[in-house]
């Protein structure tokens, strides 16, 4: 295990450096995507199967879609020449070096006695069965130990996409007039990948399938709302690559997802809201069952799906924002 | 003897598939190295991804029995199966309209390679 973690380790930091020193974007953006498989591969070799599958879904494939889809309206060369200073290279040498120095003082990796491991996990790991009675403690801590810090996630997801929008606009705001030219070479595109259309077809229902049982099944086994959501719109994302970005826009339009993605943020406030209306503190979910357990899991039923629907609507909604700008 | 050699049959049998799995990474990985453009490296590196995952899978597969994770392999394959030769399909597609032409060789019978 150890030689696997060092190796995969490795190729993080050697797609890193690729990753700068590349003076095209577009390969830039592909080592940023091995980047992001390889550490998914590092978090799945360290247990951490929930982070594993977000950093899978998030890192490799849906911030990778967008990487491209913002290239393709910036052009994919590197502008300016690049120059290194003196002072910030000293600056940032000497910050490595602190740091280096400081990791060797950590507890070695999985060491029991480490302090992280005697705070409060203990607490989680022997209370999750007892309060909440779901096999996934990492869901547990999630939506309901920390429940406040995951709705302060959600909000910020929500945030994000609100930002983005502002900057690119809501919708192209106007029709940009198209040679024919143009149009014919778009067609040619587009047909010559016929076998992709067909096959990439087959697949968004069967990837639509695999996201919802990660939403569902994330209090049994890795997952739950923040990787489902990814999970969901990298299919959209998919249809949108297919079919072109106006049929995706307009199989999801702008102002329903912006509304979905406020609908999922507010689940999550209200199902904390209802804990105070039913005599509970907020996020407080043991209330809404005469059973706390059964209330538990159903507080976390909740917000999760709350949490995946502001992060599927928020991701489909920025790809549409960088798609669906007209780039003929 | 014979009843021992029958139980480990399937163990050797799931043994030797990785093996020959591994076999075909490793030469689709020389392919990428040594062959000269894009058509013939892609038709290299398709060698690792369609036989070499598929028969590593196989021999989990094997490994594992009637199980739950027989089940997610043999998804995992099928979803490799419809998927990677698609991609390369597609990038190669995608080289042969951006302009890439494969490199043609005339050798001494007058005949033509790739």
């Amino acid at each position: 295990m150890s030689f696997l973690f060092f190796f995969t380790l490795s190729f993080v930091l050697i797609s890193a450096v690729l990753a700068v020193h590349a003076r095209d974007l577009f390969v830039s953006t592909i080592w940023l995507s091995v980047f992001s498989l390889m550490m998914a591969t590092n978090f799945f070799i360290l247990d951490a199967a929930d982070v594993a599958i977000t950093e899978a879904a998030v890192g490799a494939g849906v911030s990778t879609v967008l990487f491209l889809s913002a290239l393709a309206l910036t052009g994919e060369k590197e502008s300016g020449k690049r120059v290194y200073r003196l002072l910030p290279s000293a600056a940032l040498f000497t910050l490595a070096l602190v740091l280096i120095i400081v990791s060797l003082e950590h507890p070695r990796l999985g060491d029991p006695s480490a302090p992280v491991h005697q705070h409060i996990a203990p607490w989680y790991l022997s209370e999750t069965p007892v309060l909440i009675d779901i096999p996934n403690v990492v869901t547990a801590v999630l939506a309901s130990f920390r429940g406040y810090d995951t709705l302060g996630e959600t909000l910020v997801v929500f945030t994000a996409g609100i930002g983005v929008l502002s900057v690119l606009g809501f919708r192209p705001k106007r029709k940009v007039v198209v040679t024919a030219a143009q149009v014919s070479r778009r067609t040619v595109r587009i047909r010559d990948h016929l076998i992709l259309r067909v096959v990439g077809k087959l697949l968004i229902p069967v990837i639509m399938l695999f996201a919802l049982v990660v939403q569902f099944h994330g209090e049994y086994s890795p997952g739950g709302g923040f990787s489902a959501g990814a999970l969901f719109a990298s299919a959209v994302m998919l249809y949108g690559i297919l079919e072109g970005a106006d049929r995706s826009i307009k199989a999801m339009p702008q102002l329903i997802m912006l509304r979905l993605a406020a609908l999922g943020a507010s689940i999550y406030i209200f199902v904390g809201i209802f804990g105070i209306l039913l005599g509970s503190n907020f996020l407080d979910y043991s209330v809404f069952s005469s059973d706390p357990v059964a209330g538990q899991q159903l507080g976390i039923l909740l917000i999760e799906f709350g949490v995946g629907l502001t992060v599927a609507s928020v991701l489909v909604m920025v790809f549409n924002a960088f798609a669906g700008r007209d780039t003929y | 003897m014979e009843t021992e050699f029958l139980q480990s049959l399937p163990r050797l049998l799931a043994y030797a598939s990785m093996v020959i799995g591994s076999a075909f990474i490793v030469i689709g990985g020389i392919g990428v190295l040594r062959m000269p453009e894009i058509f013939t490296r892609m038709h290299a590196s398709s060698v690792t991804e369609t036989t070499g995952s598929l028969f590593v899978l196989a021999g989990l597969m094997i490994l594992s029995g009637f199980t739950l994770a027989t089940v997610k392999l043999f998804a995992i394959s099928l979803f490799l199966l419809f998927t990677s030769p698609v991609s390369t399909y597609a990038l190669v597609n995608t080289a042969l309209i951006a302009g890439q032409k494969p490199v043609v060789v005339k050798d001494s019978t007058g005949g033509v390679s790739a």
